[in-house]
């Protein structure tokens, strides 16, 4: 790693990257970044609030801080649910998986089958199969007696909202934790055989380190995707009932376009932003820890 | 290695329980909204292909579903094109600031949409742009450039620098050696980012729609309206999700060899 020839040139190379980003992702954060210290009075009448928008949405004792509060804590509750469900699903999923063979290209193929379906689409597909009356998903679990209803109950809201997430996205850990998998070599498992060792610390001693890397990974993209979900929660349930669903995303797409409070909203962005941000810097930072002991 | 029952049984219930959703759609697209009306059976005791080739035989879906295959395959030429460099600088030198422009362009995959579909509207309209697929193949390069980006560098590490160098020594121009020899070398990992910028740019959703309006409405964006205009046709519906599921399985066979590999982003 740290034998990489110093070339300042290579900025050449990456210019292009440069360009098309900082127009599509710096120049509108400039405007958000130009609502979130303005207020108006309608009309295009503008002017200077400063860090106004900011105390407001921080501050937990006012309207938008409480409303704020609420969506991430009920945001991040998601997150860590669906990844306490969705990360050891995965990997027990691919350890089930054969390890060569046509099989495995069948399953792998079918199993990417959800991450390619738009997501509104995934949405309407999961609008009708939780439906009571005609969807199979929620005519077994009334069958079973059960008090369902994801449009309803905020109880059943949730849960349909996990479970969707948990179809949707657990293929993903699973090709990330194969691929982990696929890359130890046979000589450990030779070596495990000869020294009788059992399949749990077959698992512990040598998948599961090797697969830190792969998982890590799967956790940081996991938890980006489940921090920003929107479409999804949005067809089935609209954020509700109630605010039951109103996930961070869909709590400001209500205010921004909703309600056109283009201030709160701007500032709510960039908090929103912010906090993604750091979270996944230290994910990041711990992957790239992991990258340099791998290679000392 | 030693396999029992057990993972088989496992793996086969997992399987069903994922595609059962997606047969159930199926299903309904096969029935009349009668029929599906009047209770739950599991087969399609009338298939019919009605709303398929309503579908086919409407302008303004197959209008939409030309007009996403279009975006999609823009964005996913600009993607690829413009993160090939910029990859193979980040893998093969150190330059000033490198380190910190990496994180920095890992940081657009972790915006969310919601947050830009306001700025990229005002943006996209001012530019006169509004409502045209290159809105929204533009709009998508602010994930799929960096996603590019960082699949590329990793499949552009397992290709040993020697070569680099052996090109050089051989007189090679740099761009001649790009295309000539190193390309072909990470054919795979192209594939598979461009698999990748096809995928996230076809599902994405939230700002397809926020930067279109009738002209360049993209398929899924139709589906949306039309079932709030006419009440619940769910057969219709579930024949145009069904259709909105082909591209991309097509798309997944091509690189079905590298797709593991290719969800690690070429890291391991």
């Amino acid at each position: 790693m740290t034998d990489k020839p110093i070339n300042n040139r290579a900025w050449l190379l990456v210019a292009p990257v440069l360009a098309f980003v900082l127009f599509s992702a710096l120049l509108p954060m400039m405007t958000v970044v130009n609502y979130s210290v303005q207020d108006t009075m309608g009309a295009n009448n503008f002017f200077w609030n400063g860090d106004g928008w900011f105390r407001a949405v921080l501050d937990p004792s006012t309207e938008s801080g409480q409303r704020f509060a609420d969506a991430l804590f009920r945001n991040l509750s998601f997150s860590f649910v669906a990844l306490l469900i969705e990360v050891p699903l995965g990997v027990a999923i691919a350890l089930c998986l054969p390890r060569r063979g046509w099989v495995v290209g069948l399953c792998l193929v079918i199993m990417a089958l959800p991450m390619l379906i738009p997501w509104n689409v995934v949405g309407t597909i999961w609008q009708i199969f939780a439906r009571a009356d005609i969807g199979l998903f929620g005519a077994t679990l009334t069958g079973l007696g059960l008090h369902y209803n994801d449009t309803q109950d905020p109880v059943s809201a949730w849960c349909t909202i996990v479970v969707i997430d948990v179809w949707h996205w657990t293929p993903l850990v699973i090709l990330l934790s194969y691929a982990g998998l696929r890359a130890i070599s046979d000589a450990y498992y030779q070596a495990a055989k000869i020294d009788g060792a059992s399949r749990w610390a077959v698992f512990v001693n040598i998948e599961l380190p090797k697969l830190r890397k792969v998982l890590v990974l799967a956790i940081l993209l996991r938890f980006m995707q489940t921090f920003m979900i929107y479409t999804e929660p949005f067809v089935v349930t609209g954020g509700g009932p109630g605010s039951a669903t109103t996930f961070l995303s869909i709590d400001l797409v209500k205010i921004a376009l909703g309600q056109v409070d283009l201030g709160a909203a701007a500032a709510m962005s960039l908090i929103y932003n912010l906090i993604t941000i750091t979270l996944c810097w230290i994910f990041y930072t711990i992957m790239t820890q992991l990258d340099r002991r791998r290679d000392a | 290695m030693r396999r029992g029952v057990v993972p088989k049984i496992l793996l086969a219930i997992y399987l069903v329980a994922l595609l059962l959703p997606i047969y159930w759609l199926i299903n309904m697209s096969l029935r009349t909204n009668e029929d599906i009306m009047s209770g739950l059976t599991f087969w399609p005791r009338h298939p019919s292909f009605e709303k398929y080739s309503a579908i086919f035989n409407d302008p303004t879906w197959v209008h939409a579903f030309a007009v996403s295959l279009a975006y999609v395959v823009i964005n996913t030429v600009i993607s690829v094109t413009v993160a090939l460099p910029a990859a193979y600088a980040f893998n093969r030198y150190r330059f000033v600031g490198d380190k910190h422009l990496f994180f920095w362009l890992l940081t657009n995959l972790m915006a969310p949409a919601s947050v830009y579909a306001m700025p990229f509207f005002n943006l996209y309209y001012a530019l006169g742009l509004f409502d045209s697929v290159w809105a929204v193949a533009l709009a998508h390069c602010l994930f799929n450039v960096p996603l590019a980006v960082w699949i590329l560098e990793g499949f552009i590490g397992g290709v040993p620098r020697e070569i680099d160098e052996t090109a050089a020594i051989d007189g090679y121009s740099f761009p001649r050696f790009f295309v000539r020899i190193f390309l072909p070398l990470i054919a795979n990992g192209v594939g598979v980012t461009a698999f990748f910028c096809f995928m996230f740019s076809w599902v994405e959703q939230l700002l397809a729609t926020t930067l279109t309006a009738t002209e360049a409405l993209p398929f899924a964006a139709v589906m949306t309206r039309s079932y709030s205009a006419s009440g619940m046709d769910w057969s219709l519906l579930a024949a145009a999700g069904v259709l909105t599921m082909i591209p991309g399985a097509i798309v997944i066979w091509f690189v079905r060899n590298h797709i593991a590999k290719g969800f690690a982003l070429g890291r391991v």
